[in-house]
């Protein structure tokens, strides 16, 4: 999220497009029920069920599930076509005025520079002109043909209402409804704000679905508002922090990166990270990145690190593919090349796409590890549970061990929410039995490598054995010392750089927070944005006071939320180019003639002054990027894709499949399915009943939601002879899985190009263990098939067939 | 040691109880009508009206209330099957004292579709037809801050109460043969909690407090909706049972039929009339054998029920024989 839960409740607007917070996130949602309330604010829903957050809604679209690109960007034809631009907003803090090079274009689906042999873009003349002065070229009047806003103007021509009602199958007249709710934004005096959720992720286009939200944000100047901004609703307790940790093959922590082959040495490395400004004056913060980076070097190998071995560069991997996200990690395994698994904390063989893969996959192991408080699926992947998991147990070789670990409700620490709040808290039992904390185990799994390394030697046993583990019990590192290692330490005594004879901070003592980490190896920090959060102050993490001056709903002193405590990202931007407040009710950070001041942490340094420094102070050019240059693999800007599978052609490009750039591995191809042999569109979801797979071991929520079913409108049903609650076969080219029928209102068939779209709606929270009746998970059906920038699977649009089936389960 | 009961009723659905140890107010001096002349008390402790209520246009049907009824009360709910349907439970049960009703409906004055989502459950009537209905002494009460509490010693078991309620709420128990439904947590009121279904509700659809500050609550919410174009927003507080003191926000409040049969003017008078024709004969075997049950049991119990309830209850259901044409409630069968 660029705002937080409890800002929600400022908006005049909410957009719930590509989640469904109500089902999702009940807890969240109060804020949108309290902004409705006492601030008569509206709730826009666009989706293709009529989901619980459309029940309380004022104005609900269907719309096809994977053409969200079409709408967005007719909704932003609508706002240039009709002057609902926040001009003061657009012109000064986003790149519109840019000059891109000549060479950069779009015909047929596809931007300049695609190479079809290797299925992606070289991305060279996705950018902008560069002046003889080193900065980019600009045209403030906006009106040079090649300029950004003239570029996104021609872009998005294609996308008329009408094409809308084509693709979508959203009818014409409620997205002009939409579309007119949604202008009224654009006033500074009114927000909207956009949540959203794996409804836009889970898409082998997800990450261009956000960009497109992002960027009608930011014509309405909804950024960086009060009641505005993106926000992002985590989907599990925690995987804001998993992400912040840096969780994922290509990341460390604080979104810093893993390096590349083609970085083979620290100082190339560092030359593509040296971020400067592409306008002057412009703060251009990740020219920081090297403090981080040392600081996370040192945190990491401590004295082995030194300026003379790179920082110990030389330790970290380096990546030959842009990724080993799980999708490559199981096509990996399927081929023999990946034997032992460590599985924790997740449930993969219901977790991920195309089921049969999987269990193939894990078959193939010689060792499956799984940490979890629950017993998994994943962990009896081996076990015959008749159709619900018909495997032959003696033909699987690979030895499971479980790991009995903690729940969240066990341990203490922090969890951090989807607003950046780092959240600390303490543990209500005992772990039962032999369940052990993941601390504990990581760390018994840690020592013994660690020991055979010093034992046996190896090939480059360095960065094992040289692994800082300082803790006061080597078996158990504690909440506490994992949590000042990442805010990080002086390792000697830093001085004051406005008066070198004074010390800052003594060797040894907690750094305040990121702004007084070095890049000579003097300070250790473990993960930069967290810094701040155990300082010499003390746990930040741990602060209760719920009180909110003004109620503006920034509650500053509850707990702590990265970057600095900063409640809402991009603040700056509240205010106009002279630093007063835009909209006076909704003041939030402002320029009181000396410094930046207001309600929350200003997002920019505090005596930067007005109209000189943007307040995009990430970017180099120091305002939003309404054009992304080479930053995503599939273009600069959001163009349409059909999905993988999808019951219609790109009518851009016929001939294009799905996302022309996103990874496809050679034997998943044949397992891709058309809508001559599957006709209907599916979609999956949660329902607020269960959380993911968990919950179904609990006997109120199964009594709650006791049984696997999917959700067809009547018009199918009647189609194919299907009764309410009867027993249907749903199968796609990967596999099939049988279920409830629930036949609803709810779904209604969609006209696209012409012809009826039928959706089948497949909830997730059925397996072979726990409380609830066995059943099935939508990933048995979905294809093996990922986002392009970030490798998400997509299970948000595929294809089915479904029929009645006689009988029960015979399991 | 427990200190002399000095809490009134709580105002808020997250009031907590006192730190110290605290007798419950909702006792014996606290009961101004007990069901077939049990007792009440002569002087009742003078209680404010309490009141939940449910913002149906709040409501997400997220089932948060269910799960919390289901913990508080410790019940044990069974994992039925998925029958086409969202409501699980698929009907309220001795186990399921509230449960969330979804309707589907379509709106022929706007053309659009509404998915109204009702939490059904005991109403607490001022009148209660249940209490009126019930033949054993002291089993229904009903106490001075207008909560309806099933006694459970004091039942037989004999579903008196079911065909009293003109919302169809109590369910008899096939195991403990009583009968069971919402206490509007009544052990925890007592303490100056709120409801747990209240404290639980991630939206605020639901609220708790004196039934004063809930009906103002309600005119704020129905204004809002007017604003939204329910021009026949209102709130449910139905007078033919002497208003309730658990109301809902409707934004259609002249068709509570449409959310899932919710009766347009529920009265106690009204249901007696559907004791008739074979469903007198039907129901009067089933309650001759609950009482004989009910008998057996009362030698160890500390109300027994006189031949005197059972005759009142005989004279109730012959009552509803003579009215004619009283099959059916037909209430709220317009959806």
């Amino acid at each position: 999220m660029t705002n937080s839960w409890t800002d929600i409740k400022n908006t005049d607007l909410v957009v719930v497009m590509g989640g469904n917070a109500a089902e999702a996130h009940p807890c969240g949602f109060k804020w949108v029920t309290e902004a409705k309330h006492h601030r008569g604010a509206k709730l826009i829903v666009v989706d293709p069920r009529f989901t619980r957050t459309a029940s309380v809604s004022d104005y609900y679209a269907p719309i096809r599930p994977g053409t969200d690109i079409v709408f967005l960007m007719a909704l932003i034809r609508h706002m240039i076509e009709n002057d609902k631009v926040q001009w003061d907003y657009v012109r000064n803090y986003t790149n519109a005025a840019y000059i891109v090079r000549d060479d950069f274009g779009w015909s047929d689906g596809l931007f300049s520079g695609y190479d079809e042999e290797k299925r992606d873009y070289d991305k060279k003349s996705w950018d902008y002109v560069i002046g003889d002065d080193g900065f980019a070229v600009t045209d403030p009047t906006l009106e040079n043909p090649r300029c950004v806003w003239q570029l996104l103007r021609a872009h998005v021509d294609a996308y008329t209402p009408e094409l809308v009602e084509r693709v979508c199958g959203t009818p014409a007249d409620r997205f002009l409804k939409v579309a007119e709710m949604i202008g009224e934004c654009s006033s500074p005096t009114k927000t909207m704000t956009s949540m959203y959720a794996l409804g836009w992720t889970q898409h082998s286009k997800g990450a261009q679905n956000i960009r497109g939200m992002a960027m009608l944000q930011l014509i309405l100047g909804n950024i960086g508002v009060r009641g505005g901004g993106m926000n992002a609703l985590r989907g599990h307790s925690n995987i804001q922090g998993l992400t912040d940790i840096g969780l994922m093959s290509n990341l460390i922590p604080g979104y810093l990166n893993i390096p590349t082959e083609q970085e083979p040495d620290w100082a190339t490395y560092m030359k593509s990270r040296a971020f400067k400004p592409l306008r002057p004056g412009q703060t251009s913060y990740w020219q920081n990145y090297p403090k981080f980076m040392v600081s996370f070097m040192k945190s990491m190998w401590g004295d082995a690190a030194t300026v003379e071995n790179d920082w110990a560069y030389h330790y970290l991997p380096k990546l030959d593919v842009p990724a080993y996200d799980v999708l490559r990690i199981f096509e990996m395994m399927d081929q023999g090349r990946c034997n032992i698994y460590f599985c924790q904390g997740f449930n993969g063989l219901l977790a991920f796409p195309d089921r049969g893969k999987v269990t193939r996959a894990l078959s193939k192991l010689k060792l499956l590890v799984t940490i979890d408080p629950l017993e998994t699926e994943t962990s009896r992947f081996w076990e015959n549970h008749g159709e619900h998991n018909d495997v032959d147990p003696a033909a699987i070789q690979t030895e499971v061990l479980q790991l009995p670990s903690s729940c969240f409700a066990e341990d203490e620490g922090a969890l951090v929410n989807s607003g950046r709040w780092l959240q600390w808290h303490w543990p209500g039992a005992e772990p039962p039995g032999e369940a052990k904390l993941d601390t504990w185990i990581m760390a018994q799994v840690f020592l013994r490598v660690r020991d055979l390394y010093l034992k046996e030697g190896g090939v480059f046993p360095d960065p094992i054995v040289n692994l800082t583990w300082d803790y006061a019990d080597a078996n158990e590192p504690t909440p506490e010392e994992l949590a000042k290692e990442m805010n990080g330490r002086a390792l000697s005594d830093l001085s004051d750089p406005a008066d070198p004879s004074k010390t800052l901070v003594k060797a040894g003592q907690q750094v305040l927070n990121f702004s007084q980490l070095r890049d000579d190896g003097s300070t250790a920090c473990g993960c930069w944005i967290y810094s701040g959060s155990w300082n010499e102050n003390g746990n930040n993490m741990a602060r209760r006071d719920n009180s909110d001056p003004d109620s503006t709903g920034a509650f500053a002193n509850w707990t702590w939320s990265w970057p600095l405590n900063r409640r809402i990202l991009y603040n700056r931007a509240s205010s106009d180019l002279d630093g007063n407040p835009w909209d006076d009710s909704r003041r939030l950070v402002w320029w009181d003639g000396a410094k930046w001041t207001g309600y929350d942490v200003p997002d920019i340094a505090p005596t930067a002054k007005p109209g000189e420094v943007g307040p995009f102070i990430m970017n180099q050019e120091g305002v939003s990027r309404l054009f992304s240059r080479g930053l995503m693999r599939d273009g600069p800007f959001p163009t349409h894709m059909e999905p993988f599978e999808s019951p219609m052609a790109n009518v851009f490009n016929p001939a294009m499949r799905g996302n022309p750039v996103a990874r496809v591995f050679e034997s998943d191809v044949a397992r891709l399915g058309d809508s001559a042999e599957f006709p209907f569109v599916a979609t999956s979801y949660r329902l607020t009943e269960h959380f993911h797979y968990w919950t179904k071991h609990n006997a109120v929520n199964a009594a709650l939601q006791p049984e696997f079913f999917v959700e067809i409108s009547e018009q199918l049903a009647a189609e194919k002879g299907i009764a309410k609650g009867g027993r249907v076969r749903v199968w796609s080219k990967r596999g099939e899985v049988w279920a409830k029928a629930l036949v609803t209102k709810r779904i209604k068939p969609l006209i696209c190009d012409g012809k009826p779209v039928h959706v089948v709606g497949i909830p997730l929270h059925w397996g072979f263990v726990g409380a609830a009746r066995k059943g099935w998970g939508p990933n048995s059906l979905t294809p093996f098939i990922g986002d392009a920038n970030v490798e998400t699977p997509e299970f948000k649009a595929f294809l089915v067939n479904i029929e009645p089936a006689a009988g029960e389960a015979v399991s | 040691m427990t200190i002399a009961p000095n809490v009134d009723s709580p105002r808020t659905a997250t009031a907590n109880p006192p730190v110290q140890p605290a007798q419950g107010n909702l006792g014996q001096a606290a009961v101004v009508r007990s069901s077939a002349g049990g007792p009440v008390a002569e002087n009742p402790t003078a209680l404010t009206p309490v009141a939940k209520l449910i913002d149906v246009s709040k409501c997400i049907g997220c089932k948060a209330c269910q799960s919390a009824c289901v913990e508080w009360n410790d019940t044990h709910p069974g994992v039925e099957e998925n029958v086409g349907v969202y409501e699980n439970p698929h009907d309220l049960t001795p186990d399921m004292f509230t449960l969330m009703r979804f309707a589907e409906y379509d709106n022929p004055e706007t053309g659009d579709f509404e998915w109204l989502i009702r939490k059904d459950g005991c109403m607490h009537c001022a009148d209660p037809g249940c209490l009126t209905a019930c033949p054993a002494p002291g089993a229904i009460v009903q106490y001075s801050n207008g909560i309806v509490d099933f006694i459970h010693e004091n039942c037989i078991g004999c579903g008196y109460c079911v065909s009293g309620c003109p919302f169809d709420i109590p369910r008899i128990s096939q195991v403990d043969h009583r009968s069971y439904k919402c206490t509007l947590c009544s052990d925890r009121v007592a303490v100056g909690q709120g409801p747990a279904c209240a404290k639980a509700c991630p939206t605020h659809a639901i609220t708790f407090g004196t039934k004063d500050d809930m009906t103002a609550l309600a005119a704020e919410r129905v204004e809002d909706l007017k604003s939204r174009g329910y021009d026949n927003a209102g709130l449910y507080d139905p007078q033919g049972v002497g208003g309730t003191h658990v109301m809902y926000v409707l934004h259609h409040a002249d068709k509570p039929g449409i959310y899932n049969d919710l009766p347009e003017d529920p009265q106690i008078a009204g249901v007696v009339e559907n004791w008739k024709g074979p469903t007198k004969t039907v129901g009067l075997a089933a309650i001759g054998l609950a009482a004989l049950g009910s008998v057996a049991m009362g030698l160890f119990s500390r109300v027994a029920v006189e031949p005197e309830d059972e005759r009142h209850a005989e004279d109730l259901v012959d009552r509803a024989a003579a009215i004619p044409g009283g099959e059916g409630s037909g209430e709220g069968k317009d959806a």
